[in-house]
């Protein structure tokens, strides 16, 4: 009963914080608007003669999973702002496990990166998106919920071993922008350069891509059971390394 | 009486320098155990190897029967701390960071609600309770610190420097509460502090550190004896000379405990 409340603390925590920080909220819709109108209408009539389809219909479900990820690995990264900020110590002295701690935030960081996903979905349904009403429809949340916390346990496990803010612009130029980019957010995957679908297929944002597709527009590469099966392995695996840094964590 | 913290041969070192050099030393409990000494002496790597935010080079340290080391979950059960720098979430409200503390050490609804209210009106935060944390003074955030330290009451309660930059009310009120809470709950204090005189008041024991090393402990009499001053200050100064430490520049410490020292 003690975690489960020190859990929902935490939770919470982590949702006031989002929904106070008005700054992080416009920009966050912002960023991702950008990429839909730009990429999507700029795209669109090339993907389209090159018998693509509608660009805007491939594309609404890549950026969906692109502003879960970048929210849930800042969500994951904010334990090096708790670090200079101080507040981390009050946490790592606490009489309850750190894994608990660590379970916490996590968890309170991949609601964010949800509720951040379902409202750039709203977006894109304005942009002009219309997802296919199918069964696959009802795994959405499920795919959702299984990146966010693959990514904000990625982000708490390096931010674990992190210690200044000066180390976020390279964790996101040398980690989060190229797994962005050779995941198929933005462009199909069926047809690449060996070395580049390799690199695809090793890249766990590719299975949550994939799998945003696969519920949302019923279109997908690796098939959904495959999506969901990479995305939960790599995730307890994560959250499992991600849990052992943070208990070594010195302050 | 029995020993609550035991202390051997501690040695914390970062790269080459040692920090904490050789420490050892035990604390009874119900006692209130002041641990002096220049700015960079070595006290807050003290207290952060006792209290698991730091592994020692070597030594052992015992607290509340449990090897610190060995057994930190249980360890972080029995004791309580005010750290030096600060730890507030400044994003939420100072209401929110005594609820979140309260959560996080299990107390009850009622405890909490109670203790909340009352830790918060001893420091005068009551009827700004729910403003954001950012929006306070710096003396405010460390009344909060201060009163969230309070909340739960441990085994040991470790409080560095616990008031630094308060006013002398806020300062009274605090030590009254804590003398209380000391003798009704046999509460164990461990204090560092820089107001030389605050120590002399209220500490049972007291322990000199200097460049990672005990110099001296004792109670204060004999301190005052073994120096032949006449009060914990003389003793300090006797011990410690009178030079200005150069580490942690740009520190509030520094800054206020070298004022000191110039006198
Ligand atoms: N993480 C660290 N890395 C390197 N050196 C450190 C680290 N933490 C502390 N030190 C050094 O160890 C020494 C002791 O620091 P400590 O903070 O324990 O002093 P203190 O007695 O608490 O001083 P003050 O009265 O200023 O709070 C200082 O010289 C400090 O610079
Ligand atoms: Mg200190």
């Amino acid at each position: 009963m003690h975690y489960a409340n020190v859990i929902y603390i935490l939770w919470i925590r982590q949702l006031k914080r989002y929904l106070r920080s008005r700054a992080r909220l416009v920009s966050s819709v912002a960023q991702p608007l950008l990429f839909l109108v730009a990429l999507g209408f700029g795209f669109g009539p090339i993907y389209a003669k090159a018998g693509g389809g509608d660009y805007i219909t491939f594309l609404a479900p890549g950026i969906i999973a692109m502003s879960m990820l970048f929210t849930s690995m800042f969500g994951g990264i904010e334990v090096i702002w708790d670090k200079q900020f101080g507040f981390l110590k009050e946490t790592l002295v606490a009489p309850v496990p750190r894994v608990v701690i660590m379970l916490g935030r996590t968890v309170g960081g991949a609601t964010v990166a949800m509720v951040q996903g379902l409202v750039i979905f709203l977006v894109t349904l304005v942009v002009g998106f219309r997802p296919e009403i199918t069964p696959a429809l009802l795994f959405a949340p499920l795919v959702m919920f299984l990146m966010c916390m693959l990514f904000t346990a990625l982000g708490t496990a390096i931010a674990s071993r992190l210690n200044d803010m000066q180390a976020f612009p390279l964790v996101m130029n040398f980690l989060v922008m190229p797994m962005f980019f050779l995941s198929g957010a933005l462009f199909p995957v069926d047809q690449l350069p060996r070395a580049l679908a390799i690199a695809v297929r090793l890249n766990p944002v590719s299975y949550g891509v994939d799998g945003m597709r696969a519920t949302l527009i019923n279109v997908n590469h690796f098939g959904l059971s495959v999506d969901i099966l990479a995305l939960a392995l790599t995730a307890s695996v994560v959250i499992v390394i991600g849990a052992l840094l943070f208990n070594k964590i010195e302050a | 009486m029995s020993k609550i913290i035991e202390v051997k041969n501690l040695v914390k070192k970062f790269k080459d320098f040692v920090a904490v050099d050789d420490v050892s030393f035990s604390v009874e409990k119900g006692q209130i155990f002041a641990f002096l000494g220049p700015n960079g002496a070595g006290k807050t790597t003290t207290i952060k190897m006792l209290t698991t935010l730091l592994d020692p080079t070597s030594g052992s340290i015992m607290l509340n029967g449990f090897d610190v080391m060995v057994n930190p979950n249980e360890t972080r059960k029995s004791f309580g701390i005010i750290f030096q720098d600060p730890s507030l979430d400044t994003e939420l409200t100072a209401f929110e960071n005594m609820e979140f503390h309260a959560v996080l050490y299990g107390l009850g609804r009622k405890t909490m609600d109670d203790r909340i209210k009352e830790l918060m009106e001893l420091v005068e935060l009551w009827d700004r309770k729910d403003e954001l944390v950012k929006n306070f003074s710096g003396g405010m955030k460390r009344r909060l610190e201060i009163a969230r330290g309070l909340l739960h009451h441990p085994a040991v309660l470790f409080m560095d420097e616990p008031t630094l930059g308060l006013d002398p009310q806020t300062r009274n009120h605090m030590w009254s509460y804590i003398k209380n809470l000391n003798e009704k709950e046999q509460i164990t204090v461990f204090v560092t502090t820089h107001y030389i005189e605050e120590a002399e008041k209220v500490a049972d024991r007291v322990a000199i550190i200097d460049h990672g090393k005990i110099v001296m402990q004792g109670t204060t009499t004999e301190l005052k004896e073994a120096t032949k001053t006449d009060n914990l200050e003389g003793a300090f100064l006797a011990l410690t000379g009178r030079s200005i430490r150069p580490q942690d520049a740009g520190n509030d410490a520094m800054r206020l405990g070298a004022r000191m020292w110039r006198r």
